[in-house]
C-alpha cells in the first residue's frame, strides 16, 4: 500500500473577484524511502496541494480524498491532523526566518515539539534529541549553539534548524515546500545533501515541491508537472528529461539557460486566469502544437510510451510534440 | 580602446550601528569593454550589487576611483552624475518594488525624458510608446497600472525605463531572479536583441550561474568583498583555478539527470563569514579544502596562474590545475 494516496483532488477558494481554482483534479501517489518532485510555476497549485492535504488551507472549498496511512486527511478532525502534523508528516517551508519564533531560543523550540506530540518525554530526553538533531543537520558546535536565537543563525543554518525539527519525531512523509529557494547555491547543496542522507537513514517518503528542475533532477525519484491547477504530465525522473512527451514540460525544459549559449525558446505569452479557466487544455493558448479539440476538450491524464508509469495529458501520439 | 568602464582599487565599507565597519567591496579593480556583457557572480553578501551601486555611482566609493568613458567620475558633482545617468543605467530585481504603484506606466517610463527635459506632451507619448513596442508590450496599455501586469511584463517596463536615454552602459542587477523560467527566457531574450541593436554594454550581476553562462562574455567571481576569479565566460568553466569558483559551480544544481548523478560535488562547510571582520589573508581559506598555511597570513593577488593568458585571472595561491580533483581535498581536509 502506498503511504499516501490522493485521488482527483480539488481546492478553490472564493475571492471579491470570483471563484478561484487553484487545483483542479490531482491524483498522485508516494512510497515509503522515494522522492516525488512537484514541479510547476506560480500559481501551478503545486503548494496549494499539499497544504490541503495537511489542513492548511482554511476556507477552502475541498473536495477528492488523501489518505495517509489508512487515514482520510481530507475532512478530517482538527485534532487529528494536529496529531499527524508533526509527528508522522514533517513540513519545511521556504521561509525559515518566518517558520521560527524569534524570541525563544532554538533548542527550546525543538523540545517544545517534540513534547506537544511526546508528553512522556522528559524535558531533559527531548534537549538530548535535539543537540542530536542539529548535529545530524550539520550544525557546528550543536551542544552550544541549542541555546541561540534565531537571529544568531544564518539563513541555510535556520533550514537546517527546519529540517531538524520536521524528522525531529521521525515522520513518515515530509513534505518540503522550496525548501532550498531562498538560500544559496552552495549553502543549497548543504542542505539538499542533508535531506538525501535523511531520507536513506530513515526511510522517509518525501514530497519536494519546487520550481527548479535543477533541484529535480538531483533529488527526484518521480516527477509531476503541474500547470494551471492540473497534472500536465508525471515521469519517473529521466524520463522527464530525456523522453517527455507534454508540450509544456518541453517548453519548461527549452526555457532553460544551456550551456551552448544558443538563443532560448520561451514559452510565449502567460499561464491562463483561474477564475474562469479555459474549457479544453489550459496549456492550450501557449502551446505550439494546438488543434481544434484542445480547445474544446481537457486531454485527460494517460498512459505514454507504454509505460503504467508514465503518462501524460494532451491528445499528441507518442513522440509527435518533439521539435516545434 | 579605452574600456568603458574602469575601476581600480575600489572599496566601499559602510558603518554598522555598534561603531564597527562592513567591508562590502574590499579593493576590487575591472574593466568593462564597449559592448561586451560582464557577468558578475557570487553568492549573498558577497558585494555584487554593492559593486554595480559604486560602478553607477548610486554610491560615493570609500577610496578608489571610477572611470567612465575616459573620465574620472569618482568624485563627480551631482549635476555632472546628472549627466552620466543618461549614459549608465540600472535594471533593478523586484518588478515589484521597483515601480510606483500608484503611477500609470506610460508616466512611469516617461520619467527619464521628464527628468531630463527631453520630450514634452505628445512627442513624450510617441517616444514612451514607441519604447513600449521596442520591449514587446502593448502601446495601448499606455495609461494602465503596474498591478495590471504580470511579473514578466513589469519587468519589461523596466528595461523600457532604463532604455529611454539611450545609454551605453546597462546594469543588471538580478534581472530575471523573480521570474518564472518560461518568462525568464523571454527576457534574457529581449536584453540580448536590445543590445545587439543599441550596442549595449552590459554588467549583469546574478546569483544564477546558468543565467550569466548563457549572458556573459566575460564574469568576474566575487567571494566577501573581493575578485576571487575572472575570465572569458568558457574559460572559466573549462580551466576554472580557484576552489570557490570550483564550488560554486559544482552546486549548481544541473537540469540533466546523467550530469548530477556523475559529477563531483563539492560540499563546502559552514557559512560565508562576516563581512565585518573578514578573515586575513585569502578571505576563503577558512573554507578552502585546499588552504595552506600561507593563505591565512597573506593575500593572493589576482593575476594570471598557472600557463593563463592575461585574460584569465586568480588570486589563489595553489590554483586547480585541469582536471585535479577537489573532492579528494575535501575528504583530506575534513
Amino acid at each position: 500500500m502506498n503511504l499516501l494516496d490522493v485521488r482527483d483532488l480539488r481546492v478553490s477558494f472564493g475571492t471579491p473577484d470570483g471563484v478561484v481554482r487553484a487545483v483542479r483534479g490531482l491524483s498522485f501517489s508516494v512510497d515509503r524511502g522515494r522522492t516525488l518532485a512537484v514541479v510547476g510555476e506560480s500559481g501551478s497549485g503545486k503548494s496549494v496541494a499539499t497544504q490541503t492535504i495537511t489542513g492548511l488551507t482554511r476556507g477552502a472549498e475541498v473536495s477528492g480524498s488523501a489518505r495517509f496511512d489508512g487515514t482520510e486527511l481530507l475532512g478530517a478532525d482538527p485534532a487529528t491532523l494536529r496529531r499527524l502534523r508533526g509527528a508522522r508528516i514533517g513540513m519545511i517551508f521556504q521561509d525559515p526566518l518566518s517558520s521560527l519564533h524569534p524570541q525563544y531560543r532554538i533548542g527550546w523550540q525543538i523540545v517544545e515539539m517534540i513534547r506537544a506530540h511526546q508528553p512522556q518525554t522528559s524535558r531533559q530526553a527531548a534537549r538530548r534529541r535535539a543537540a542530536d538533531l542539529l548535529t545530524l543537520v550539520g550544525i557546528p558546535r550543536a551542544a552550544e549553539r541549542i541555546d541561540d536565537y534565531p537571529h544568531q543563525f544564518s539563513g541555510g543554518m535556520r533550514q537546517r534548524v527546519m529540517i531538524a525539527m520536521a524528522m525531529a519525531l521521525d515522520p513518515d512523509l515530509l513534505i518540503a515546500d522550496e525548501p532550498t529557494t531562498a538560500l544559496d547555491v552552495t549553502v543549497q547543496a548543504q542542505v539538499l545533501s542533508v535531506m538525501r542522507k535523511l531520507q536513506q537513514e530513515f526511510g522517509t517518503a518525501i514530497i519536494l515541491i519546487t520550481h527548479d528542475l535543477g533541484v529535480v533532477a538531483e533529488l527526484a525519484d518521480e516527477v509531476i508537472v503541474m500547470y494551471a491547477g492540473s497534472v500536465m504530465e508525471r515521469a519517473p525522473r529521466r524520463d522527464l528529461f530525456y523522453r517527455n512527451h507534454h508540450p509544456y514540460t518541453q517548453g519548461l525544459l527549452a526555457s532553460l539557460p544551456s550551456q551552448t549559449g544558443r538563443r532560448l525558446t520561451p514559452i510565449p505569452g502567460s499561464p491562463p486566469s483561474l477564475i474562469n479557466p479555459p474549457r479544453g487544455c489550459p496549456f492550450a493558448a501557449r502551446c505550439p502544437h494546438v488543434f481544434d479539440r484542445c480547445r474544446a476538450v481537457a486531454p485527460p491524464l494517460v498512459e505514454v510510451y507504454g509505460d503504467t508509469r508514465h503518462q501524460s495529458a494532451c491528445w499528441l501520439g507518442d513522440g509527435e510534440a518533439v521539435a516545434a | 580602446m579605452t574600456p568603458l568602464l574602469r575601476i581600480e582599487d575600489v572599496h566601499k565599507e559602510f558603518p554598522t550601528q555598534r561603531r564597527e565597519v562592513v567591508h562590502a567591496v574590499d579593493g576590487v579593480s575591472l574593466e568593462v569593454r564597449r559592448g561586451e556583457t560582464l557577468g558578475l557572480v557570487g553568492e549573498t553578501g558577497c558585494g555584487k550589487s554593492t559593486l554595480a551601486r559604486c560602478i553607477a555611482r548610486l554610491y560615493d566609493v570609500t577610496s578608489g576611483s571610477v572611470w567612465f568613458d575616459g573620465h574620472d567620475i569618482t568624485s563627480s558633482s551631482r549635476r555632472e552624475l546628472r549627466a552620466l545617468r543618461r549614459s549608465v543605467q540600472v535594471i533593478f530585481q523586484d518588478p515589484y518594488g521597483s515601480l510606483n504603484p500608484r503611477r500609470r506606466v506610460g508616466s512611469i517610463i516617461g520619467d527619464p525624458f521628464a527628468i531630463h527635459g527631453i520630450a514634452a506632451g505628445p512627442e513624450r507619448k510617441k517616444k514612451v510608446q514607441e519604447l513600449m513596442e521596442l520591449v514587446g508590450l502593448n502601446p495601448e496599455h499606455y495609461n494602465r497600472f503596474p498591478a495590471e501586469f504580470s511579473g514578466g511584463q513589469r519587468q519589461r517596463i523596466g528595461v523600457a525605463r532604463a532604455l529611454a536615454l539611450r545609454p551605453k552602459l546597462v546594469i543588471c542587477d538580478e534581472p530575471v531572479s523573480a521570474l518564472d523560467v518560461s518568462i525568464q527566457a523571454q527576457i534574457i531574450n529581449l536584453l540580448a536583441d536590445l543590445q545587439h541593436e543599441f550596442d549595449l554594454t552590459y554588467v549583469f550581476i546574478s546569483h544564477d550561474l546558468s543565467v550569466v553562462r548563457h549572458v556573459s562574455d566575460r564574469i568576474a567571481v566575487m567571494y566577501l568583498g573581493k575578485i576571487v576569479e575572472v575570465a572569458p565566460t568558457e574559460e572559466l568553466f573549462g580551466q576554472t583555478r580557484h576552489p570557490y569558483t570550483r564550488a560554486l559551480l559544482s552546486a549548481l544544481p544541473v537540469a540533466d539527470p546523467d550530469t548530477a548523478d556523475s559529477r563531483e560535488q563539492i560540499i563546502l562547510a559552514g557559512d560565508i563569514p562576516s563581512a565585518v571582520g573578514p578573515p586575513t589573508g585569502c578571505r576563503f581559506h577558512t573554507r578552502c579544502p585546499k588552504a595552506g598555511a600561507v593563505c591565512g597570513s597573506s593575500e593572493p593577488p589576482l593575476e594570471p596562474v598557472l600557463d593563463d593568458g592575461p585574460e584569465h585571472r586568480t588570486a589563489c595561491f595553489f590554483p586547480l590545475t585541469i582536471g585535479e580533483n577537489l573532492s579528494a581535498a575535501v575528504l583530506k581536509a575534513s
